[in-house]
């Protein structure tokens, strides 16, 4: 009984799920009762996981399940993003029609999908986790199905995450060949002697894991998918599977294959420097929102693979702290982006952030800090993101990776600083919609004061990730 | 010791002014006005104060804080010693004068403006009285994001190309301070720099971590050849924003020469002198003679700025008494003298909205205050003895003929082609024929642009002839400074032998 205790969060997960589609099925226009509830779900969700805080690592059916302080917090995490992600999108989802039953209960099930994988310590376990989420993330891509950029969109993810889902599982298989075992911690007693099976298995693992996390060179679809969802599924896109995947990353090298770092490091540091100069250099182009986002987050991910090429246990918290900062920010910056319509009519270009502050001064500054902030300018949070990552880069006298890590922020700020330079310098133009939902508004300020006023006490987010141990 | 924390307070007033600011209706002009003027002579008689009660006699840091920030990593240090107060105080010096200048020059926006000033004041201050290396660098890149936006929402017609400019230039050199810092924190176990003054850094990764801090200070001295931003942002900028980037954002990288590069690295330091010569004479003869092409007073200002800060580098890396508290005096001396004559232009510029030289001829006509107090600047920039320049200059070419005859020989021709662009300048603009008829109609200096003019050139003069309470306050830490230079030298020299 006590592996179902443990694992009650995501019980009451898929329960609930199965109650919403009863609630779906038999009552009509419950669209919004739906979303609503589901939001109050996954806060009660975040209390039951908060309320297991395991004092130590828990192994779950046969080992093949994983619930310790690190799994624990990434959930409270995952489920906390969810919620405000589905608070601040709500409106957008109202205004473009979007709102039907399937839809908050297709996030849940990603959600849950994303809970099994962090948790998982199997990779059987862990594909299906994986799937879970995947597939409900397909139909999100295209849920605007009459608009033929979402369809495409879903249609694209689907079929590239599953030729990626296909390598993936084809490393699963090597890995079992090789070690004659699908559990990490079997996995890590048969393979002490360095077989070259076992590392093209964990490179074909790690090619399906970076396509999640759209890690260059496995990052092509992530701008057309981005730019085509709809943006209350675009910004579930930037935030959840990252923080999700990223974690299956940590598990995943650090658990079976701790011994072979030297053989995966490589890999990673040649993702990570790919990520961070191609999204540097590739989002500069760019003339809507949300594809420079897409490159933006692709870099961003760059930094995050960086603290995980480090091999130390400071790495993997730098890293923690990084995701964590790189989605209050992008939490930020979608919520601009909802702020962003006129009549009913959403805007994400460029150049509809055109004398932004002169009309909305509030709205451009909060955007300047978010953009100052993912531009790494001190003393803003997103600095001191990069600052922890590059503290542990050099600890380990990875210079190289430092130096191009550090040369790629310059020109990414570039294209940070053109989006203000396009709000504070540019001519004004129409003025945009001011009723927003307190909601919105809210999260919006807070996260916005949260980047602005990190450095005051910087031990505050610090604290939570210092209690991580992996290795 | 004092329990107040004196130096918190000066560095965080200007923040809350600004806060405070944020919240007053952008509307109510005059209330704006007081409440930013108000807040920042506060914060110059506070400096004042802490230069009374500062023990001059003593080279050790005072009036330092130290409290925990980021647990078991980087404290928050911050302190004074008898160079970095003097810094202080002429930021808190100009940054009142720039509010005030804003009257005439600023139209639009004036709130955002002055929030914008008065963070870059605390953030200036920040930059001279930080003890530790992350903190520094904190408060050294976050000036980036305030003159930023002064350079491109209140700057002039190709603001938005000076502005990028400026900040992708400044942000490049600094990643590699960045990268340096962090490198000396797991070489030497802590960014505290008053520990590491005793620790010393192995004299192994010197040059390469001097390199790097160099690329930052470099690009923000500015040094020939990364000079080329400052001429378009000086030219863009709105006057306060020239004000403040040449009289204080410049002096932060030759602080952090002194501070930081000579500091911490004598062993580099020593090695990189010649280097250090060249690229300094470079500047001194170069942008003199490409200040003298200008037609645009404010390009030739900003050049002339470089040429001035190539003497404070040449004077700084003589490691002689004179050099280098000559090379403290000159950059307290071009603080005070640029930013009296970026006033200056922008006096005109407010009347006519044209910086070309060839539009101006015969002002002395027009403007008979005007002409005066700009021929006190001119004279101080071109250091003529009796003004704050000359003894700059004079305790800087001193200090490197005791190190070299040739290159003081070379840096006294810039002293010469600085006279020749300096009254040329002078010419052009205030003597001749009254040609523009557009400038018939101008009207003499105001009061308070003749309060801000005539307290700037009564300083000039004043500490000119009296320089000692400049002196007094810096000789002790000084020497202080290149005994412990010489000591880690001679150790390091003993040790190869």
């Amino acid at each position: 009984m006590i592996n179902f205790f443990f694992i009650s969060t995501e019980i009451f997960l898929s329960l609930s799920i199965l109650f919403l589609l009863l609630i779906g099925v038999f009552k009509k226009n419950s669209e919004s009762f739906i979303y609503n509830f589901s939001c109050i779900i996954l806060l009660v969700g975040l209390a039951i996981n908060i309320n297991l805080n395991p004092q130590f690592s828990i192994d779950l059916f046969n080992n093949s399940y994983k619930i310790d302080y690190f799994t624990t917090l990434i959930k409270s995490v995952i489920l906390i993003s969810a919620f405000l992600v589905m608070l601040c999108s709500l409106n957008y989802v109202k205004q473009n029609d979007i709102l039907k039953i399937e839809y908050p209960i297709l996030i849940l099930s990603s959600i849950l999908g994303m809970l099994v994988m962090v948790s998982s310590n199997d990779l059987i376990v862990f594909y299906v986790g994986l799937e879970l989420q995947s597939l409900a993330l397909y139909v999100l891509a295209a849920f605007k199905r009459d608009n033929i950029l979402s369809s495409e969109s879903g249609l694209k993810y689907f079929i590239l995450s599953a030729l990626s889902s296909g390598l993936l599982l084809y490393g699963c298989s090597l890995i079992y060949g090789f070690s004659s075992s699908t559990n990490f911690d079997l996995i890590y007693q048969n393979s002490d002697s360095i077989e070259y099976g076992i590392i093209f298995g964990i490179v074909f693992v790690l090619v399906g894991l970076a396509f999640k996390i759209t890690a260059v060179p496995f990052h092509m679809w992530a701008p057309d998918v981005y730019d085509g969802s709809p943006t209350s599924v675009t910004v579930i896109f930037a935030i959840l599977p990252k923080i999700a995947a990223l974690t299956v990353f940590i598990n995943f090298l650090y658990g079976p294959f701790l011994e072979m770092f030297d053989q995966w490091q490589a890999v990673i540091i040649f993702l990570s420097i790919g990520s961070m100069v191609f999204g540097a250099v590739a989002a500069i182009g760019q003339k809507k929102l949300k594809r420079l986002i897409a490159y933006s987050s692709i870099s961003h991910m760059g930094f995050a693979l960086a603290g995980l090429s480090v091999g130390t246990n400071e790495g993997i918290q730098n890293s923690i702290i990084y995701l964590i900062i790189y989605l209050i920010m992008n939490i930020a910056f979608f919520c601009c982006l909802f702020m962003l319509k006129r009549e009913n009519q959403y805007f994400d270009k460029v150049e509809d952030l055109s004398g932004l502050s002169k009309n909305h001064p509030l709205l451009s500054l909060s955007l300047m800090v978010i953009l100052f902030s993912l531009a790494g300018i001190p003393p803003l949070a997103g600095f001191f993101a990069k600052f922890y990552i590059f503290t542990a880069v050099i600890e380990q006298s990875m210079y190289f990776l430092a130096i191009v890590g550090l040369l790629s922020t310059v020109i990414a700020a570039f294209y940070y600083i053109r989006l203000i330079k396009v709000m504070y310098f540019d001519e004004e133009r129409e003025k945009y919609d001011l009723n927003h939902s307190i909601s919105l508004k809210m999260i919006l300020v807070v996260s916005s004061t949260i980047i602005l006023i990190y450095f005051i006490n910087p031990n505050i987010i610090n604290n939570f990730v210092s209690n991580i141990t992996i290795i | 010791m004092m329990n107040f924390p004196i130096i918190s307070s000066l560095i965080l007033l200007p923040s809350i002014g600004a806060l405070f600011l944020f919240f007053i209706n952008s509307k109510n002009i005059t209330g704006i006005k007081y409440v930013s003027l108000f807040v920042s002579i506060i914060n110059f008689l506070i400096s004042i104060y802490l230069w009374l009660i500062f023990d001059q006699s003593s080279y050790e840091f005072q009036f330092v804080e130290s409290r925990v920030w980021i647990k078991d990593f980087i404290n928050y240090k911050v302190g004074v010693d008898g160079i970095s107060i003097l810094f202080i105080i002429l930021t808190t010096f100009i940054t009142p004068l720039c509010i005030l200048s804003v009257n005439s020059s600023i139209k639009n926006r004036l709130k955002e403006f002055l929030i914008a000033i008065l963070l870059m004041e605390t953030l200036m201050i920040g930059v001279f009285c930080s003890l530790d290396l992350v903190i520094f660098y904190l408060f050294f890149e976050g000036g980036l994001i305030p003159m930023f936006l002064i350079i491109g929402i209140w700057g002039g017609e190709r603001r938005v190309y000076s502005a990028f400019k400026f900040f992708l230039f400044t942000l490049l050199g600094s990643v590699l301070m960045l990268i340096a810092v962090i490198s000396i924190y797991w070489i030497a176990g802590t960014t505290d720099v008053e520990e590491l003054y005793k620790l010393g850094i192995d004299p192994k990764y010197q040059n390469l971590l001097w390199l790097a801090f160099f690329s930052s200070f470099a690009v923000k001295t500015p040094m020939w050849p990364v000079h080329t931003w400052l001429p378009d942002a000086h030219v863009e900028a709105p006057t306060a924003g020239s004000v403040l980037l040449a009289a204080i954002l410049l002096k932060m990288a030759g602080y952090g020469f002194i501070r930081f590069s000579i500091g911490l690295f004598p062993v580099a330091s020593e090695y990189f002198i010649p280097f250090i010569f060249v690229i300094s004479l470079i500047a001194i003869i170069y942008t003199s003679l490409v200040a003298l092409m200008q037609d645009d007073m404010k390009k030739l200002i900003a050049y002339s700025s470089v040429a001035h800060m190539g003497f404070v580098t040449l004077g700084l890396f003589t490691f002689t008494q004179q050099g280098v508290e000559g090379g403290i005096f000159q950059m307290i001396s071009h603080g005070i003298v640029s930013a009296a004559l970026f006033f200056s232009v922008g006096v005109v510029y407010d009347r006519t909205h044209s910086r070309r030289i060839n539009d101006y001829g015969g002002l002395v006509n027009v403007m008979p205050k005007y002409s005066i107090l700009l021929m006190v600047f001119v004279l101080g920039s071109l250091g003529l003895p009796g003004t704050t320049g000359f003894i700059g200059e004079f305790l800087i070419l001193m200090g490197t003929f005791k190190k070299s005859f040739l290159v003081a020989a070379i840096a006294s021709l810039g002293v010469i082609l600085g006279a020749a662009y300096m009254l040329w300048l002078y010419k052009r603009i205030v003597f001749g024929e009254l040609t523009n008829q557009k400038l018939l109609k101008i009207t003499d200096l105001n009061k308070v642009e003749l309060s801000i003019l005539t307290l700037l050139a009564l300083s000039i003069i004043f500490f000119g002839f009296y320089p000692d309470p400049f002196s007094n306050t810096y000789s002790v830490s000084v020497e202080n400074f290149l005994n412990e230079y010489n000591d880690k030298l001679n150790s390091y020299n003993l040790q190869n032998q």
